[in-house]
């Protein structure tokens, strides 16, 4: 029998894991695709080439084998150790932070040379159009891909179980030895990465929304990001974030 | 050749200390593959005055204005913004291809206003106009909202501060832009058709913004324009383009009124 001890000891432990695994690996993604997408949409060819050359490299690997190589191999190689988790967390957010790039790139080059234009033409260097024009006009256009790759780098997580890390997967295997449950455990995993996945694509869902309120495409709906998060109805409105956040679009 | 200064034009000194001449093309030539778009072009624009260009679609006058906006970059020639190389520097004693950083500092002396108005929709209009003030020219945040709103409301948008430009009209918006380029305090200001994408019924409120600017300020303007009455009214001079050249230039009266050139004529009697 999967009994609650079970799942307090080995599930809730786990679930926090997956949650920090996740959320380290996507800020570190964030950084790395802001990073690599406008470098890849640089003047200078070089630039470009190198920062291709990144993104090939990494949507090319396996970020599985990426952490086995960091875990087993970069010891051997270097003489140098890494946190299990962080390896983990390193693999993951270079890898979405690959695909990630491409997501901005895409993104910077939808926006119109006009702005580009405008921008020089007020004496704005490249560095300050980038911040205040270009990808706060790109950045709506970015967050539905974005929550596509969040939700697939969230799945990824599992893959840090192999490398000993004691995620939500990790747990799970645990308790089904322990217990020698397969069916119940395994269908908790599924339900719980999904509700994980569906809390996130609401959350991103507000995001947008915010987002393109912020460049006026959008009337925002909330009086601020906050408010809209929480899932309290507006008084007397009677429709919470959550049913908001799914009749947009 | 053709200047439209109403100076006599001191060709080997462009010295900075008479002031006189803000704009200066010296040979310029640009290309677009094959196609020779300007072809070893000179002319020059005096501090403080209105210089019309006019001729017909594909003439270069738009090629002009970009290539001293530094939104394109001449194959051949140099230009001169008050007295100061646009796209080279003299190094010793050679002209070389000028930094990034040059660059930025001379075309602070310039302004543009585009047809297509291209303020930052992500911005409403108070920041679309004070943004640049802050962020470019370091001026302090009140002052520059100080600043804004008096030239929003000379550009009569006081209500609209607040608006996101998709929640603006046509001219609402270009009449912003107009008050944006001039927040910079550019010494020359760039008009490139700026009504050609409006609504004709709201044409007539940016012209008015426009004629006012260009009657109460001292602010040197060259402007591209197919309102020829308008042209008429601000210009000191107006200069006739042909596949890159000039082909005649004068004052406004003489030039509407009794062009020397045949193709002058033509081009005119399909715009008047
Ligand atoms: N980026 C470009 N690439 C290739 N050709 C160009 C480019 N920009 C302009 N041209 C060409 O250069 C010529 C001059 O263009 P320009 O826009 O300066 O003309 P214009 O006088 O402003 O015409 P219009 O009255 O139609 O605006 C045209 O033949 C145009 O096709
Ligand atoms: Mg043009």
């Amino acid at each position: 029998m999967m009994t609650e001890g079970m799942f307090t000891n080995y599930f809730l432990p786990g679930i926090w894991i997956t949650i920090q695994v996740t959320v380290f690996s996507a800020l570190l993604a964030v950084v790395v695709a802001f990073v690599i997408g406008t470098l890849r949409t640089s003047r200078l060819w070089i630039v470009r080439f190198l920062s291709g050359i990144y993104f090939e490299l990494f949507r090319g690997t396996s970020s599985l084998v990426l952490m086995f190589w960091l875990v087993f191999a970069v010891p051997l190689m270097f003489r140098w150790q890494f946190v299990p988790m962080y390896a983990g967390v390193l693999a993951l957010g270079l890898t979405y932070g690959a695909y990630g790039s491409e997501v901005v790139r895409g993104a910077l080059a939808a926006v119109p040379a006009a702005q580009r234009e405008a921008g020089v033409a007020l004496g704005f260097t490249k560095f300050q159009r980038l911040r205040r024009i270009e990808i706060p006009q790109a950045w709506p256009e970015m967050v539905p891909p974005f929550n596509n790759l969040l939700i697939e780098l969230l799945k990824g997580t599992a893959l840090v179980s192999t490398i000993m890390v004691a995620d939500m997967t990790y747990a799970a295997n645990l308790v089904r030895i322990g217990s020698n449950e397969s069916a119940p455990v395994y269908t908790l995993l599924l339900v719980l990465y999904f509700v994980f996945a569906f809390v996130l694509t609401r959350g991103m869902r507000v995001l947008e929304r915010h987002a393109k309120s912020r460049i006026g495409q959008a009337p925002p709906r909330g009086d601020s990001l906050w408010s809209r998060l929480t899932l309290r109805s507006n008084a007397g409105e009677g429709t919470g974030a959550l049913t908001a956040g799914g009749t947009s679009r | 050749m053709p200047s439209p200064a109403d100076t006599p034009r001191d060709s080997n000194s462009a010295s900075r200390a008479n002031g006189a001449e803000l704009v200066r093309f010296d040979k310029v030539t640009k290309r677009f593959g094959d196609v020779t778009v300007l072809d070893q072009l000179d002319f020059s624009v005096d501090t403080g005055k209105h210089v019309t260009l006019i001729g017909p679609s594909g003439s270069g006058k738009t090629t002009i204005l970009r290539l001293l906006m530094t939104l394109l970059t001449p194959d051949e020639g140099t230009i001169k913004v008050d007295g100061d190389y646009l796209n080279h520097e003299e190094r010793n004693g050679t002209l070389a291809k000028a930094g990034e950083k040059h660059v930025r500092e001379v075309r602070k002396k310039i302004g543009m206003v585009f047809q297509q108005f291209n303020l930052f929709p992500n911005m409403k209009v108070l920041r679309n106009v004070t943004e640049a003030p802050v962020h470019v020219l370091g001026m302090s945040k009140d002052e520059a909202d100080q600043r804004a709103r008096e030239l929003i409301e000379l550009v009569g948008l006081s209500e609209q501060l607040d608006k996101y430009p998709s929640q603006l009209s046509g001219g609402q918006q270009q009449r912003v832009a107009i008050a944006r380029a001039l927040a910079m305090r550019p010494q020359v200001l760039l008009l490139d058709e700026v009504t050609s994408a409006l609504d004709p019924e709201l044409v007539a409120g940016v012209l008015d913004v426009l004629r006012d600017i260009a009657h109460t300020t001292d602010i040197t303007m060259l402007v591209v324009t197919h309102e020829m009455s308008f042209a008429r009214d601000i210009s000191d001079a107006v200069l006739m383009f042909d596949r890159g050249k000039i082909v005649e230039s004068g004052p406004p009266d003489k030039m509407f009124s009794e062009p020397e050139h045949e193709r002058t004529r033509e081009f005119l009697s399909t715009v008047l």
